[in-house]
């Protein structure tokens, strides 16, 4: 949509765009560009400027198995933790529009999580994972041993990609809600005139009709998972057990910051940043053309 | 509610219950868990109803942690962001949306590449940005040679120096930097209706007015909604924070000292004090998001589109 009604006075507009246009070179493009300059030079160890090493910094973090196994790592942590997350939500958010009795209650409950902390919440979910008092400490009564975070890398995984699925819920649920309360009432007495009960008008009338929501939960919550994840790994595995829940961001953070490898950490933030492009230009290319808006 | 199916109603319940309790129970029984003793806590069951050490938790937490000042810190933040991002925002939007200018849309997806790329995935150039925030423009007089013409003719060699590292501005200005505030105001400011601003001008009314007087006021609505997303995403900062302050015991925010109460694996593990300080931290942006909700729902739904 395009408006047509305009003020004249376009040095008030360049003023008026001005802050943001300058607080977002200094903190965004200016930080973009020089990551690619740090990728594609390495700094000397006493200073006097940067050598100029072309490739050489890619070549080193490709051809390291433990940063491969962090992109592994990272997209298993996203996909199923989106998975979780978004399935979740769907099927609260359709059997919530029914709207039966209870219906606000369930609807204001089921929001709060959002204004968690991604690191409260893995605090918070380490105390229930802990496996001498948790909650889950009852799996080793089953078993001794059976669950243990601390030690096994699977039960850390897992342990993360719960928090973050928890974490991610209600926001798609929200979202979700509200993309079904959206569909025309009319569509759905529609569908129950021609003799479609309430579980087929789901399958057949609301989940198509809730695509483009879908679709756009997806890229969101792919892209949070990479943001979200710092916090949530820093608090409850540290990264461990030996490198079991090392994810891309978190990677970064201990080469960079704690290795202080500048050089090496850049060209991982630009891997990084061209994955999420990347990944964000699949699902528009890929996904959204099996995606009907109305 | 079309048909009568008494059955299909009650698994809806019970989906919807099964669902808020799998929500509910993890801060559930860290709640429990922060009214708990030492003893109680690591005993081997479960305990499911709250006992009488809340208080007690909740100022072992409180010093341990040192939450004063941080606490302090945290609201001068997120009160900080929100401020600017409102602020920010609204005038970069009105000036995207209300004025037809050459680079109009140039600026505005330059604004919107922004929201595809987090403050988590750059962190390490915004991190070197931060240690000197005027370092951008010496690049930019050093390249064009200005500074070189400075220094011919006024003989001052030309450094700029601003460092972010342990402040608050270090703290706060990065996280204005993104976009999701101009892009929110631009999906609302496009859904009034050009007849608003015609009858406007007709009335004698200048840009600055519009904006004042019809333009604020009608997307009162809209700041409530950005100021809760951004009181949130200010407040629950961690990797930021924790990059530039060194300097812990004067700027160091609540969620930062959150890694501080982890029990170590030696000592008795106080589980308690640790859920204490969990629910301190967990606190201030889940009371905006209850009393805003009204509002913060409307506006997160509205970014969608």
């Amino acid at each position: 949509m395009q408006k047509r009604a305009y003020f004249k006075a376009n040095w008030l507009a360049y003023l008026f765009i001005a802050p943001q246009l300058l607080i977002i070179f200094v903190f965004f493009y200016w930080p973009a560009s020089q990551a690619m300059y740090w990728a594609f030079t390495l700094e000397q160890p006493f200073g006097g400027g940067n050598q100029w090493v072309g490739l050489d910094n890619f070549r080193a973090v490709f051809s390291d198995e433990t940063y491969w196994a962090s992109i592994w790592r990272s997209i298993v942590f996203a996909a199923l933790s989106t998975g979780l997350a978004m399935s979740m939500a769907l099927v609260l958010a359709l059997f919530a529009d029914r709207q039966l009795r209870g219906y606000r209650f369930f609807r204001v409950g089921m929001i709060w999580p959002y204004a968690i902390a991604a690191p409260a919440a893995a605090l918070a979910f380490r105390f229930l994972f802990n496996p001498q008092s948790g909650v889950f400490a009852y799996l080793n009564t089953l078993s001794p041993g059976l669950w243990n975070p601390a030690l096994s890398g699977v039960d850390a995984m897992t342990a993360i990609i719960i928090t973050q699925a928890w974490k991610q819920v209600s926001y798609s649920f929200i979202f979700f809600l509200a993309g079904l309360q959206s569909i025309p009432r009319s569509l759905i007495e529609a569908g129950s005139m021609d003799g479609a009960r309430v579980m087929r008008r789901m399958l057949d009338l609301q989940l198509p009709l809730l695509a483009p929501t879908i679709f756009f939960l997806l890229v969101i919550n792919m892209t949070d998972s990479f943001t979200d994840s710092f916090g949530i790994v820093d608090i409850l595995t540290e990264g461990g057990p030996a490198r079991a829940t090392e994810l891309m961001v978190y990677k970064i953070y201990v080469d960079g910051f704690q290795g202080l490898d500048y050089s090496g950490a850049a060209a991982q933030s630009l891997v990084l940043m061209a994955l999420v492009i990347l990944m964000t230009f699949f699902q528009f290319r890929f996904i959204e053309r099996r995606v009907h808006y109305t | 509610m079309i048909e009568r199916t008494p059955l299909l109603n009650i698994v809806t319940h019970a989906v919807l219950i099964f669902g808020a309790l799998l929500l509910a129970v993890p801060i559930w029984l860290s709640f429990v868990a922060a009214t708990l003793t030492v003893a109680e806590v690591n005993s081997p069951n479960v305990h499911y109803l709250p006992g009488g050490e809340l208080w007690n938790n909740l100022t072992a937490a409180w010093t341990r942690a040192d939450f004063g000042v941080k606490f302090m810190n945290s609201m001068i933040v997120a009160i900080a962001v929100v401020i600017g991002k409102v602020a920010i925002s609204a005038i970069s939007a009105f000036s995207i949306v209300f004025f037809n200018y050459r680079l109009r849309m140039v600026f505005f997806w330059v604004i919107f590449i922004t929201l595809m790329l987090p403050l988590e995935v750059r962190i390490v150039p915004t991190y070197a940005v931060a240690a000197n925030a005027l370092y951008p423009f010496q690049a930019i007089l050093d390249f064009t040679g200005i500074s070189w013409l400075i220094a011919q003719f006024s003989g001052v060699e030309l450094s700029l120096e601003w460092n972010m590292l342990n402040s608050y501005t270090g703290l706060i200005l990065p996280l204005v930097a993104t976009a999701t505030g101009t892009f929110l105001y631009r999906q609302f400011f496009l859904t009034i209706p050009d007849e608003l601003v015609e009858a406007a001008k007709m009335d004698g009314s200048g840009p600055f007015r519009f904006f004042f007087e019809v333009l604020l006021p009608l997307s009162r609505t809209n700041i409530a909604a950005l100021a809760t997303i951004m009181f949130v995403y200010a407040w629950n900062q961690y990797l930021w924070p924790l990059l530039i302050i060194t300097d812990r015991a004067n700027y160091s925010t609540v969620v930062m000292e959150l890694r501080r109460l982890i029990p170590g694996p030696d000592a008795i593990a106080d589980w308690n004090v640790a859920m204490a300080g969990t629910l301190i931290v967990m606190l201030p942006p889940l009371l905006v998001v209850i009393l805003m909700q009204r509002w913060f729902v409307r506006g997160l739904i509205s970014t969608e589109k």
